[in-house]
């Protein structure tokens, strides 16, 4: 019987915009995953540690607030020193395409910019879940 | 709740007679002349940076026709922190203007005469805190307050529901709402205090019959705290604002426009006794929906905010701000608002709709409609009203559920290929051309943090524990709050300063989530 994937889907910096967060949290339970959602107002140590105690595969970061290249290296550089460098890092929200770009040198996996489908993310969780086992 | 359907076609046998503009239950408008007597303010909500390039804006704004002014504050001043607070690292000046005291607020307001120019600020938890600030600015203009004329939105039950910008308890909360509708009552009279607000509910995710029916019950629940609070219903009410989003079903707006002007009418005369037609006339600021423009092909949003600014006008809106075209990209750029303020200025000056009161009254699909959302609505108010009012409905999640279902079942809509929206899930196109954005770097954090140590050496820092020690003992009694904000304000204490002292005595909030 195959393990389910789990994902934390967290709301980092000030931003209480949760529209997206949260239709994706419920779209990936529906598809099969096991989903965390941390609430909103989390900083990058609360969002690794509750990645950690959750033991989960994928993280979800979902910012709107322009605070991703101050909030998203620190998450990266936070798995890192805590050796959770297996754990995929996905983005979404308010992303420009040069920050997108950067922060995937810098380790994020993937990054979902407006109009990007449930579809769409889910099989990119799955697929790439699949090649990291 | 059931989604109303559509009939192949409407006729007289749908419709009703739905009263003429400037009558009970104003149906069709607050004005017997609406655009004919006065236009609605074309007002771009603005703010990024520092209050240095906000103030520019603002300038710029008004020189290319705008005719009011509105603050869009950055997240560490709508969540009560200073630029140099630990929780505002890379936020600062991102979404909105920074404002840290009276210095920013000195700042952003320079050359304004608020005397003349109506002023809307976009804050929450911190509205009386800005408000003082905005207050204090008028004073140092020799302004008298009795002159003043603008807005707080100030809403904070909306922030439970939808925007989430709480710090605050909700009970706390509506105490510090009651103290700004008082103190207006009193010394300000021709502000707004209040603006009770849909769009943020909407832009959640919600159907327009829960962004009406939340907004209007919303309304109920301030009335029932100021008149606890000893105020007669005539004293406030013809100040209670409201704030609509304009999206993009185009009748289904402008009918949520006029059952919302005539359910407000029978709540205030029938509920709560309402004379005067101040209290029985709803006002409303209006924004296009920036959760229906697009990041794919941005260039159709302009089409977008066009159709949407075209039926808040139709709907009878008293004030208009239309999102520009970068809308899914970053804040406002320079040409993108200057657009965005032309559609305003085309609908006002060139289309003739302006010509004619309520011009689609008497239509049989509107009407229907209009009598439609008006049933759906009052359902929900009266589901609330047996909870026992909106601050238990939100304690037991009842509404934030309402909108989490209406937006997992609008974005399946859009993943089915049910709900089609152009460029994004029909008619794709394969390359984008990138357009010309908003930069904000962290120079205005610096700046900020730097302008903050200088301010913190300069002012009395006697006057600042005296100020904060009154404003504690006043939160901790039953009386106004606004005087001892006033004071601190003067005294440059800090938002920050000001919000921390609110904290220690009231405490802060924490949400469950609801999926």
């Amino acid at each position: 019987m195959e393990k389910r994937i789990r994902v934390l889907i967290a709301k980092p910096g000030l931003d209480g915009h949760d529209r997206g967060a949260k239709v994706i949290a419920r779209a990936l339970r529906d598809a099969g995953m096991e989903v965390i959602y941390t609430g909103l107002r989390q900083t990058p140590e609360m969002i690794v540690n509750a990645a950690l105690q959750e033991d989960v595969q994928v993280i979800g970061l979902s910012i709107l607030s322009g605070a991703h290249n101050a909030i998203v290296p620190r998450v990266i550089e936070l798995l890192r020193e805590k050796g959770m460098t297996g754990v995929l890092v996905i983005l979404g929200g308010i992303i420009p395409d040069e920050d997108a770009a950067q922060l995937k040198q810098q380790g994020v996996a993937a990054v979902f910019q407006p109009g990007a489908s449930l579809e769409e993310i889910a099989e990119f969780i799955r697929t790439s879940v699949q090649q990291a086992a | 709740m059931e989604v109303m359907k559509r009939l192949p076609v409407y006729g007289p046998e749908h419709s009703t007679d739905p009263g003429a503009p400037g009558e009970f239950p104003y149906t069709r408008g607050i004005h017997a002349d609406m655009y004919r007597g006065k236009l609605w303010t074309m007002r771009q909500f603005a703010g990024y940076a520092g209050p240095e390039e906000t103030n520019r804006r603002f300038h710029y704004l008004l020189e290319q026709g705008q005719t009011g002014l509105s603050v869009a504050f950055d997240l560490p001043t709508l969540m009560g922190y200073d630029a140099d607070h630990p929780n505002a690292l890379g936020e600062v000046g991102k979404c909105g203007v920074s404002v840290c005291s009276l210095e920013d607020a000195e700042i952003l307001f320079r050359g304004i005469p608020l005397g003349e120019v109506t002023v809307s600020m976009t804050i929450n938890s911190p509205a009386a805190i800005l408000w003082a600030m905005y207050l204090a600015v008028a004073e140092q203009q020799g302004v008298a307050w009795s002159g003043l004329s603008g807005t707080i939105q100030n809403d904070i039950l909306k922030e439970y529901i939808a925007q989430n910008e709480y710090i605050y308890p909700p009970r706390p909360s509506m105490r510090l709402v009651t103290d700004t509708i008082e103190f207006g009552a009193r010394h300000v009279p021709r502000f707004n205090p209040i603006s009770i607000s849909g769009y943020h509910i909407r832009e959640a995710g919600s159907t327009a019959v829960q962004e009406l029916a939340f907004t209007l019950r919303d309304g109920i629940e301030y009335v029932e705290w100021a008149l606890e609070r000893g105020l007669e219903i005539d004293e406030f009410a013809g100040r209670l604002s409201f704030f609509f989003n304009a999206h993009n079903d185009f009748f289904e707006e402008i009918a949520k426009y006029r059952a919302a002007r005539k359910l407000w009418a029978y709540v205030m005369r029938d509920r709560f006794g309402a004379r005067s037609e101040r209290s029985l006339t709803l006002r409303f600021h209006a924004q296009t929906a920036g959760c229906s423009l697009t990041w794919q092909q941005p260039y159709n949003n302009v089409v977008r905010t066009a159709f949407e600014a075209l039926a808040a006008v139709l709907g009878g809106a008293q004030s208009l701000h239309t999102n520009s075209l970068d809308e899914a990209y970053a804040l406002p750029s320079q040409q993108a608002v200057t657009l965005a303020l032309r559609t305003q200025q085309v609908i006002a000056h060139e289309s003739g709709v302006t010509e004619a009161p309520d011009p689609l009254g008497g239509s049989y699909f509107l009407e229907r409609l209009t009598l439609e959302m008006e049933e759906a609505a009052r359902h929900y108010i009266r589901r609330i009203d047996q909870m026992g009012g909106m601050i238990t409905a939100i304690e037991e999640g009842f509404p934030q559920r309402e909108i989490a279902q209406a937006s997992y079942e609008y974005q399946r809509a859009i993943e089915t290929g049910e709900r089609k929206i152009v460029g994004v899930n029909v008619f794709r196109e394969q390359e984008q051309r990138p357009i010309e954005l908003l930069a904000i770097d962290e120079s205005s954090q610096r700046r900020q943090v730097e302008k903050l140590a200088a301010l913190r050496k300069r002012r009395s820092r006697e006057r600042v524990e005296t100020a904060l020690a009154a404003l504690r003992g006043a939160a901790q009694g039953a009386g106004n709050t606004m005087p001892c904000i006033l004071e601190a304000v003067r005294a440059y204490a800090t938002l920050g300063e000001i919000c921390e002292a609110l904290r220690e005595v009231f405490g802060t909030y924490q949400e469950k989530s609801i999926l």
